[in-house]
């Protein structure tokens, strides 16, 4: 009897502690400064097609950019329990352009040729979990040898008690300098870049800022079905050209590219996300767009993961992206002098494009080849084609560690 | 002028979602949710994705990225 009797009051002390332990760290929050995820992204492109802007409209457009980003994420608890993010993100890329070699053919060594680009970005994000809302800040940079950019951005996220519904406002300011490197044969004494000249290697930057009010709502409409409304208004002011971008007019003459001052563009997006069955997931998307150059445009795109298991899935994907150039485009030797702008910049003009392939991803519960501290590993290949001869390839492999 | 061209796709897009008859989903129905492949944000690898095409393609944004800023290509 005694035997039992002691059985029980073990087991109940047994019991209490292990009650008590779940309460404990239910209402336990970190204090200490901890990695959420690490992210590392590599990626080959590469294009060719045969409407360089550089060239006037004419000429091959071969680019290989091989890109690199490693994200870190850090998460802690404040003593009033707010909630601390921070997202570190360095990028850079390496890139090598027969078209911009075009810039000063006699030296195959024009700046842009062969490049350089560095991205470093920090956000730090605050989240009051009991108020269900969060603020954030961002600071981002970016420079290359004819390019330098200086962004700022501030958001504010509030989710719905019941986290079925999520609004998102962000305000983002980018302070950009263009360096005005003009082709080889437009240099003159005063342009900087001319052989010789006591300014041959001092250019002179041009500035160009971007404005933008970005909206988001998130709601989710059943178990399987969740949507995403996107929303953005961007205003861009200061030299939206690019100076080595060539313009041949009717009667043979040469200056570059010259376009308005401003730009005010509206794109609107819609993303629909659907599980269908227990394998197969649809993720839908489109956008509209609209700018005041006459750019219309429409992307469509889906995407259709198969859950070969549950920590195993296929994706292959589609988009569809048709636009209506902007009204200042003409092809190579089709503009004339009396024209307030012209640009003979294929990317701006009338096209479709698709855009298709494969991703794969893995997330098995034991890591990766077994390693615990992989804890996802995405594979994804798409092929570009557009309907003005230019194609691309693109290969990105992101790796997730914990 | 724009905002009267924009007028259709905008409507549309809002009936879609004033047409959904949401229902409540309690946190432990969400198993489908909160399943990687239904985040609504852009995932990472499409990071260079996303960038190839802002700068071949005269549109961008609405996309949950970047407006603007980082390259002289757009």
């Amino acid at each position: 009897m005694k035997k039992i009797c002691l059985v029980v009051v073990g087991i109940y002390i047994h019991l209490f502690a292990a009650f008590s332990q779940t309460t404990d760290s239910a209402n336990y929050k970190p204090r200490k400064l901890k990695i959420d995820e690490i992210n590392f992204v590599s990626s080959y492109y590469h294009q060719d097609g045969n409407n360089s802007a550089v060239t006037g409209g004419i000429g091959i457009e071969s680019l290989h950019d091989y890109a690199n980003i490693l994200e870190v994420k850090l998460s802690k608890y404040d003593k009033y329990k707010y909630k601390h993010e921070w997202d570190g993100t360095i990028g850079i890329d390496y890139y090598t352009s027969a078209s911009s070699d075009n810039i000063d053919p006699h030296t195959v060594s024009s700046p842009s040729h062969e490049d350089v680009r560095f991205y470093p970005s920090l956000t730090h994000t605050i989240t009051n979990e009991k108020k269900d809302f969060s603020v954030g800040l961002t600071a981002s940079y970016s420079i290359e040898s004819d390019y330098q950019s200086r962004g700022i951005a501030a958001n504010f996220t509030k989710t719905s008690h019941d986290k079925s519904r999520e609004f998102s406002a962000k305000a983002q300011a980018y302070f950009d300098e263009v360096r005005i490197i003009l082709p080889v044969e437009l240099r003159n004494a005063t342009t900087g870049g001319l052989y010789g000249a006591p300014n041959e290697h001092d250019y002179p930057w041009l500035h160009r800022n971007s404005y933008s009010s970005s909206f988001t709502l998130s709601q989710i409409v059943n178990q399987r079905f969740q949507l995403m409304l996107l929303f953005d208004l961007v205003y861009q002011e200061g030299f939206l050209s690019l100076p080595f971008h060539r313009i041949y007019f009717k009667d043979s003459s040469e200056t570059t590219e010259h376009l308005p001052s401003t730009r005010f563009k509206i794109p609107i997006g819609l993303r629909a996300n659907y599980f269908l069955g227990d394998r197969f997931i649809i993720r839908a998307y489109y956008r509209y767009y609209q700018d005041d150059w006459g750019l219309v445009a429409h992307t469509a795109d889906i995407e259709t993961p198969i859950k070969i298991t549950p920590f195993f899935s296929i994706s292959p994907f589609y988009r569809f992206y048709t636009q209506k150039g902007i009204r200042y485009f003409a092809p190579y030797r089709e503009h004339v002098e009396s024209d307030e702008y012209y640009s003979s910049n294929y990317d701006l003009s009338s096209f479709n494009s698709h855009f298709f392939g494969v991703g794969f991803r893995t997330m098995p519960p034991k890591g990766v080849f077994g390693i615990p501290e992989i804890t996802m590993l995405e594979l994804r290949y798409g092929h570009y084609i557009t309907t003005n001869t230019l194609y691309a390839d693109v290969i990105t492999l992101n790796v997730r560690f914990k | 002028m724009i905002l009267k061209n924009i007028r259709i796709p905008f409507v549309i897009i809002a009936t879609t979602i004033a047409l959904c008859s949401c229902v409540p989903v309690k946190e432990y129905q969400k198993s489908r949710l909160n399943d990687g492949e239904m985040e609504l944000s852009s995932r990472q690898v499409q990071k260079t994705e996303q960038n190839f095409q802002s700068y071949r393609e005269g549109a961008s944004g609405a996309n949950g990225g970047k407006t603007g800023g980082g390259c002289g290509c757009n």
